[in-house]
């Protein structure tokens, strides 16, 4: 599936081309020192085609994600800068999408954000101006018709060329739902997708099947979320206490079935079999890896799943 | 309607910690109907209060009045006789636009508010209230199957739900219903669940508070008055 390259970011091209893309995560560090961001880039480097650098997670102040993504591409490691609603009205985000583009990002994954009772400023007052449905769109614009929303002009080389990427998730409820949701944000004009992380094959297999039949996959790149289980432990609280998650017992049952130091060793074997699914499935077009402070582990599972070498481009 | 709820007494003792005597005034509106501040609650505060005093051994004073409305000048007036050092402390018990009303119309009299103004909402049952509006000032409910996202969603979220929205229940807590998942259940019980790949448009925030303090003038009362 070709289409017209919007950005020419790495990740586009590597989309583009056809082949199965893989991207990473990397939280920036609740103080300013860059060395931090820098050390994280080095266990994906080579390994990934971008990184998501994540804005103010779990709504606890970090070093700015447009920050966190000049230095990771300073490191030679292409950002996909997320932006969330919380935070910022339409003035700001506008004017933080030309300064993003202008300082050589690529590619821009908007999300609603959490809400901040969950941070550690639950005092603060949110924003919520525009939806991420909305900031989608309002970026489309801004990128291929070279308008803001307020109608002013954008030269023709001043226009953000950024590869729009959003969030979907095929486990929350209605299970009906969800795929109308995906297509909301692929008609607004997001390029990629990266889902909630995947545990629950056969229902991620049947939204897929949805999507595809949808025509959203000809539209919009899917990529599936996947986050390995360090523990049994884990495991467990992802099935009890992580909203909007299913967990197979076939998962907790094989980690149960090993001792506690080999359930790292296990979690990675699971997540390189939902690779290889992955890589199979109809429509789908890359795996997102979200290994949140077990960075380290990204080398060995993008080898063990035989996603390296990435392709030059 | 107004829904509001009455201060921690503590917070209410603190305004007239070295006050003698102290009107306390209710208003038969809102706060009436949510049982914070008629008739009834005036009365047990300001036994409270006056029990409150004995007990410390301070020497003060609290009448009791309520009014038809404090939202309205001409009830306002009513407390003209009251006012000119007969108290050295006001309380009102009406929204916070009671207190404002009262202070404007009697500069020289201190004027306090008992009440916390918190939503404008409906009784969901007896002695529970739920926020409904936002009085963003441009109703569009009728595109959301008569539910308001604007007021009932933590993030006044157009295109929900979001990713936080479980069981029916918001991220912020499981005491909140996701009105997202309201209105899309709503839309499936319709078969209409297409309508929501509309993007919804903008919202214009001017007709909110955005736009700054607001203000209604309809000339043909105006020149009637």
């Amino acid at each position: 599936m070709t289409r017209p390259l919007r950005s020419g970011s790495r990740l586009e091209k590597v989309l583009s081309a056809g082949h199965f893309a893989v991207t990473g995560e990397l939280g920036p560090p609740r103080h300013a020192r860059a060395e931090d961001v820098r050390e994280k880039v080095h266990h994906l480097l080579g390994n990934v085609d971008s990184v998501n650098i994540t804005d103010n997670q779990t709504a606890v102040v970090r070093m700015a994600s447009m920050a966190a993504s000049v230095l990771a591409q300073k490191e030679g490691l292409e950002a996909n800068m997320q932006m969330v609603c919380r935070d910022r009205n339409r003035i700001a985000m506008q004017s933080d999408i030309l300064g993003a583009a202008a300082l050589g990002i690529k590619n821009l994954l908007i999300l609603s954000g959490d809400h901040q009772c969950f941070g550690d400023h639950p005092e603060a007052k949110n924003v919520y101006d525009l939806d991420s449905v909305n900031l989608i769109r309002v970026l489309k614009l801004m990128r291929d018709e070279g308008r803001l929303l307020s109608g002013h002009e954008l030269p023709p080389d001043g226009r953000p060329a950024l590869f729009i990427g959003a969030a979907y998730n095929p486990f929350a409820d209605p299970e009906d739902y969800r795929v109308i949701r995906a297509a909301k944000k692929v008609k607004a004009g997001a390029d990629f997708m990266q889902s909630q992380c995947v545990y629950d094959m056969p229902r991620f297999r049947k939204f897929m099947e949805r999507a595809v039949d949808m025509g959203l996959t000809e539209e919009c790149y899917f990529m599936a979320g996947v986050t390995p289980l360090k523990s049994l432990g884990m495991a467990k609280y992802m099935k009890n206490k992580v909203p909007g998650i299913t967990m197979p017992d076939s998962y907790i049952d094989r980690l149960k079935g090993v001792p506690k130091e080999k359930q790292p060793d296990e979690g990675v074997n699971i997540a390189c079999e939902q690779i290889q699914e992955f890589k199979e499935m109809k429509g789908l077009a890359g795996v997102h890896l979200m290994l949140v402070e077990w960075e380290h582990m990204v080398p060995r599972i993008v080898k063990q799943a035989g996603l390296v070498p990435r392709p030059r481009i | 309607m107004i829904i509001a709820e009455r201060k921690p007494v503590e917070e209410i003792k603190g305004f007239i910690r070295d006050k003698k005597r102290a009107l306390l005034i209710g208003c038969r509106g809102c706060v009436t109907v949510c049982n914070a501040g008629g008739v009834k609650e005036v009365e047990i505060l300001a036994s409270l209060l006056r029990l409150d005093a004995k007990k410390d051994d301070v020497d003060l004073t609290v009448d009791e009045l309520t009014l038809e409305r404090q939202c309205d000048p001409e009830y306002i007036e009513e407390l003209a006789s009251l006012t000119g050092g007969k108290y050295d402390a006001i309380l009102s018990m009406a929204c916070s636009i009671g207190p404002q009303f009262i202070a404007r119309r009697y500069p020289g009299e201190q004027v306090y508010p008992v009440l916390n103004t918190c939503f404008l909402g409906g009784a969901m049952a007896h002695g529970i209230w739920a926020e409904h509006c936002q009085a963003c000032g441009n109703c569009v409910i009728h595109l959301f199957g008569g539910l308001c996202p604007i007021a009932r969603c933590a993030k006044s979220l157009l295109n929900g739900p979001c990713g936080g929205s479980a069981g029916g229940k918001c991220e912020v807590s499981d005491q909140i219903d996701c009105v997202w998942h309201l209105i899309v259940a709503k839309h499936m019980e319709a078969g209409a669940l297409d309508r929501l790949l509309e993007v919804d448009l903008l919202k214009d925030w001017r007709t909110s508070r955005d736009g700054g303090p607001r203000k209604i003038t309809r000339e043909e009362l105006v020149k009637n008055d």
